[in-house]
């Protein structure tokens, strides 16, 4: 299993053609206590870069992009109880859905551990 | 001796220094705990005495209300109380310096809230004859005739309810005149430093919303907004003065450049008061632009609302404006211009925008603002916004950092930023602080272009006692912020509630009250 | 001038500190050719409060007030008595010159009194939620079919033909900017409404049923089977209510199945004030919270876990949500929410239903006694405070002529419908009890004499 990361603090993880979308812990400490998601349905085709789910703050609303294009084939239901779960576990409980890529290739542009420990440090 | 003393009353002085212990009731002398209605009332009560009911038969079908409504009752003592309590909760602008900024709280003139109350204009239906409602009809004619020559500008439309609702009137009155020459187009643009209400208006009308970039100054960037006008801009909205507290000094060329690429400019009027009797912003170019009334023109603001939004209108956009409104004839007869006439006295209105007339309750306050300020004195207020805001501008700008001192003097309001504060100390800890000193918190985190912005507008209403009152509260504030002051993290200290747990409110909403066992049986 | 405290050597000495010479510098950014010199020309200086006062008593002098005549206007603005103490409380200044909750520690007031607010709104309505208020009666209306739209991601709304026609113009307009279209249709003088066309009208492009309750003419209708094909259709059924009053004597439609209730509340605590500022409520299904439009107060507790109120769930809104927001609204009506909430708490459930009771038995009685008029005739069946008249003539000069004799008779449907003949004849009388039966025999009088 590989994790990729993206500029706009989402990461991924790969499993051959499905993969585990979430934000990172920059973005949540960025971000405050988190009060609400809205993560996407079972289904819906998301294309890479587009909207693909909401997360917010007391006093900010971000738009979670799709690191990559696919199907989605379950968004974390755990996060509707317990938003507080991306505070707590961002990279592993705090997951906000699963994909299968319709293009591997698209992983390419993205950025290992190390390239977005890097560009977070240059912020 | 006689007897000595004998009630035993011997006035002392108690011992200083100690912390209060925490009270049976939870209050704090004049600092008083009132519970909810719902849990002080009852439905069998009532603070209101009725006649008795003519007995008939009644006549509502078989949908006559059995099931408890729940609502709790108190009698008028009680409720006077009640509410009186809660008054002493709050903060207000006949308390105390309440300088936040872009929302211009000034003093509410009392004069006005006795002439909205005369009954023949507090006590008038808004569908009368209009034979009957002359007065009325002419307090919104005088109110739009002022509205007019103060703005320069050719029409005003007074039905809308309140600022963002203006902005909906300049924006569908845009969208109106470019759909009638054929000429739909899909963008605004707004720059990044705007009012929420402005991308959010645009969007409502079904426009796309795009940012327009600003300068190292503080102000729109005319190059960038040149480059991207074209055949696709419907129009921009600019405010102006800025919410970083500056003139557009390019508003004119800025206007020219919309105009010639086919476009309209919309100003953002929030800040108008920074301008009146000073500027006419017809003179920039304007096609619209909204009054609030509650700022500029003092009517009060309630607690959030009522407002008032009139829209001042371009000869090129005045024609789709709103129905209805009022006309007056030759002979000094006011009549109105709604749905029956309009087809042949406004025919490319764009419709209406709310039931009735607008807000005639804040017209009335208004307009007695406005006389009894008079041409003289509403230019005079721009001047002393101005000037105090200038005062806190360069009485704090060595202790804070001001991104857009260097950029000239600033308009009616100033603004900081909070670069410079000690490691984990924030603008959020300021404001907080600032309540402890008695004070109302400006602005805070806006405009958006500012990290942790705090925008401070003091209005012409202060004093410069009051001024230096605050600079010297804010000053030692800052001073705190800036050593790490443990103390400020927690504040405010001394208010009716501490710090409130927001993230659990919008975790869990509890939007109404329920009895308890209901709450818990919720969980 | 009486409202600027600084002195002209305050002024001098502030400048002095800013480095400015004149106050001129200040305005420097404003460039040359929009600068003016002096106070613009063809307007009145500063007047004294006397003189101002003085003017605007004559002016209010012209009008004819509800109060000096015998007076049945409604049409979404009702007159009803207003306690004292309403008007003494909201004139308080740590209500009246309060701005909206920003900061919760200082503002503890107002949103206690929000929460109140959303709580007496939501049991009224017979729904979960409600929020902070809106700027009036129609614009919550359209404010709840955008909000249907974005739940059911649809754009077809189906208006009754009893929905007050200045809330379907409001409507109107927006409609025509955002792409959705409306099924409207004129009311016919009928004691039925036009249920049947919305129940065909409803079908899998709908996002929802608009129904006025009681309706513009006054009737009275339930709105069950309404609700259950909407949501047969995955529609949402929104119920407007412009008299609250009625809803101490009627079910709330919250009870037969609406899933957004909006109403004006003017009639409790605002007065009539020529048509504003009013009310808007806005009430809802707790499913549906995060799509609502404007303010919401909720409980939490402060940092020692004392219960307080703040302002929440605001990602939805302007300031933050920006062009994705929910509404553009920012300022709602605050100090009319709190009459609204002040005037309802002293009426209680018991005093509303007596109201609610004592406007209905009088309305019963006025229609009784207008319909014995030789050529009137009662069209509602059912009704609350408000029925309509077919008179054996045109009703707009007859309203004119009724005013000329010191009667303010009711909303003719001419006035709110122009140039519809089929209702031309019918005049709308609200009956509330402000009304004595003895207004009521003066206006039978008159209104004998105007058709004779």
């Amino acid at each position: 299993m590989t994790r990729y990361f993206t500029e706009d603090h989402e990461w991924i993880e790969v499993d051959g053609d499905s993969a585990t979308v979430g934000i990172t812990d920059y973005a949540q400490s960025q971000l405050g206590d988190i009060v609400f998601a809205e993560v996407p349905a079972a289904g819906a085709t998301l294309k890479k870069g587009g909207d693909a789910a909401v997360v917010e703050s007391v006093k900010a609303a971000s738009d979670v992009y799709a690191p990559v294009s696919g199907t989605v084939i379950e968004g974390n239901a755990a996060l509707g109880g317990d938003p507080a779960l991306v505070n707590n576990d961002p990279e592993g409980e705090g997951w906000f859905f699963k994909i299968t890529l319709s293009d591997t290739s698209e992983l390419d542009s993205l950025m290992d551990a190390a390239a977005y420990k890097a560009f977070v440090d240059g912020l | 001796m006689s007897t000595i003393n004998q009630s035993g009353w011997k006035p002392e002085m108690g011992s200083a220094g100690e912390t209060g212990p925490a009270t049976y009731t939870g209050n704090k002398a004049l600092m008083l705990e009132e519970a909810l209605i719902f849990e002080i009332g009852t439905t069998g009560t009532t603070g209101v005495d009725l006649a008795d009911a003519p007995k008939v038969t009644p006549r509502l079908g078989n949908l006559a209300r059995h099931r408890d409504i729940g609502l709790p009752g108190l009698s008028e003592p009680e409720t006077v109380r009640h509410y009186t309590r809660l008054s002493r909760q709050n903060y207000a602008i006949d308390l105390g310096f309440f300088p936040l900024g872009s929302c211009t709280m000034k003093h509410n003139p009392r004069l006005n809230e006795k002439v909205a109350r005369m009954e023949g204009f507090a006590d008038v239906h808004p569908l009368q004859p209009v034979e009957t409602v002359q007065g009325a009809l002419a307090v919104i004619n005088e109110l739009a005739v002022w509205l007019i020559k103060l703005t320069g500008m050719h029409g005003v439309a007074m039905t809308p309810k309140a600022g963002a609702h203006g902005e909906l009137c300049g924006i569908l009155a845009i969208k109106a005149a470019l759909e009638a020459r054929g000429d739909p187009r899909s963008v605004i643009l707004v720059p990044e430093s705007a009012h929420g209400t402005n991308p959010a208006t645009a969007a409502f009308a079904g426009y796309a919303v795009e940012n327009i970039p600003a300068t190292s100054e503080g102000r729109v960037d005319l190059a960038a907004l040149k480059a991207r006008l074209g055949p696709d801009v419907a129009g921009v909205m600019i405010t102006n003065p800025n919410t970083c507290g500056l003139f557009e000094r390019d508003m004119k060329a800025i206007s020219d450049a919309v105009h010639a690429a086919g476009g309209y400019v919309y100003c953002d009027g929030a800040n108008f008061n920074a301008i009146v009797g000073r500027v006419r912003p017809g003179d920039l170019g304007i096609d619209a632009m909204h009054i609030n009334l509650h700022k500029t023109f003092s009517t009060p603001h309630g607690g959030g609302g009522p407002g008032s939004g009139p829209v001042v209108l371009s000869e090129a956009l005045s024609p789709f404006g709103p129905i209805p409104f009022t006309e007056r004839h030759a002979d000094g007869r006011y009549t109105l211009v709604e749905e029956e006439t309009a087809s042949a006295r406004h025919p490319h209105s764009f419709g209406r925008m709310t039931a009735f007339h607008g807000q005639m309750g804040m017209f009335t306050r208004a307009l007695s603002y406005i006389m009894s300020h008079g041409a003289d004195g509403l230019r005079q207020v721009a001047e002393d916004a101005v000037l105090n805001a200038n005062y806190i501008l360069r009485s704090l700008e060595d202790v804070l950092d001001a991104p857009f001192a260097h950029s000239g003097p600033c308009m009616h309001e100033a603004l900081f930023s909070d670069n410079g504060l000690a490691d984990g100390f924030s603008t959020l800890d300021i404001a907080k602080g600032l309540i402890d000193e008695g004070y109302h918190p400006m602005t805070v985190y806006f405009p958006l272009v500012v990290h942790g912005a705090m925008l401070i507008e003091p209005t012409e209403t202060e004093s410069k006692v009051t001024l230096d009152q605050f600079i010297g509260a804010m000053r030692s504030v800052v001073q705190r912020a800036k050593a790490g002051d443990p103390m400020l993290k927690s504040a405010p200290h001394h208010a009716p509630r501490r710090r409130l747990d927001e993230t659990q409110a919008a975790r869990k909403p509890a939007l109404v009250w329920r009895e308890p066992e209901q709450a818990v049986a919720a969980e | 001038m009486r409202y600027l405290p600084l002195t002209p050597s305050d002024r001098q000495a502030m400048l002095g500190v800013i480095g400015a010479k004149s106050i001129d510098d200040l305005f420097a950014d404003v460039p040359a050719e929009a600068r003016l010199d002096g106070p613009i020309h063809g307007l009145p200086n500063h007047a004294s409060e006397m003189a101002v006062e003085r003017h605007f008593s004559n002016l209010a002098r012209q009008n004819m007030t509800a109060s000096h005549t015998p007076f049945f206007l409604g049409a979404g603005a009702y007159k009803h008595h207003v306690p004292a103490s309403v008007d003494h409380i909201i004139q308080r200044g740590e209500f009246l010159t309060a701005y909206t909750p920003y900061q919760p520690e200082i503002a503890q007031g107002t949103l206690q009194m929000l929460f109140e607010f959303q709580t007496q709104v939501a049991r009224l309505f017979g729904c979960d939620v409600a929020n902070a208020s809106m700027y009036d009666g129609s614009t919550a209306c359209w404010e709840a079919i955008g909000m249907a739209g974005r739940i059911t991601k649809r754009s077809k709304a189906v208006l009754s033909s009893g929905l007050h026609p200045h809330y379907v113009s409001v409507a109107k307009t927006m409609a025509q900017y955002t792409g959705d279209t409306l099924d409207t249709a004129l009311p016919a003088l009928s004691p039925v409404t036009d249920s049947a066309r919305l129940l065909d009208a409803i079908d899998g492009e709908t996002s929802c049923v608009v129904v006025q309750y009681p309706d513009i003419l006054g009737r009275i209708e339930d709105l069950s089977a309404i609700a259950a094909k909407a949501h047969e259709h995955g529609a949402l059924l929104i119920a407007v209510v412009t008299e609250p009053v009625a809803l101490g004597a009627i079910k709330a439609p919250g009870e037969m199945g609406a899933d957004i209730v909006v109403g004006e509340g003017q009639s409790l605590g605002v007065g009539l004030q020529f048509g504003g500022p009013y009310v808007g409520l806005f009430a809802c299904k707790e499913k549906f919270v995060r799509q609502m439009p404007g303010r919401l107060c909720g409980e939490t507790v402060d940092a020692e876990g004392k219960r307080g109120f703040v302002l929440t769930l605001s990602t939805r809104e302007q300031h933050i949500r920006r062009e994705k927001a929910t509404s553009n609204i920012c300022t709602n009506s605050g100090l009319c929410a709190l009459a609204f909430s002040i005037h309802l708490t002293l009426l209680g459930e018991k005093g509303l239903r007596g109201l609610a009771e004592l406007n209905h038995g009088l309305a019963v009685q006025a229609a009784d006694r207008l319909s014995q008029i030789a050529g009137v005739e009662l069209v509602n069946d059912t009704f609350f405070n408000e029925f309509t008249l077919k008179l054996p003539k045109e009703a707009r000069p007859v309203v004119r002529a009724l005013a000329d004799r010191k009667v303010l008779g009711g909303v003719s449907l001419g006035r709110l419908y122009p140039d519809v003949d089929a209702l031309a004849n019918g005049l709308l009388v609200a009956v509330t009890e402000a009304a004595t039966m003895e207004d009521v025999e003066t206006f039978a009088t008159a209104l004998q004499e105007v058709l004779a």
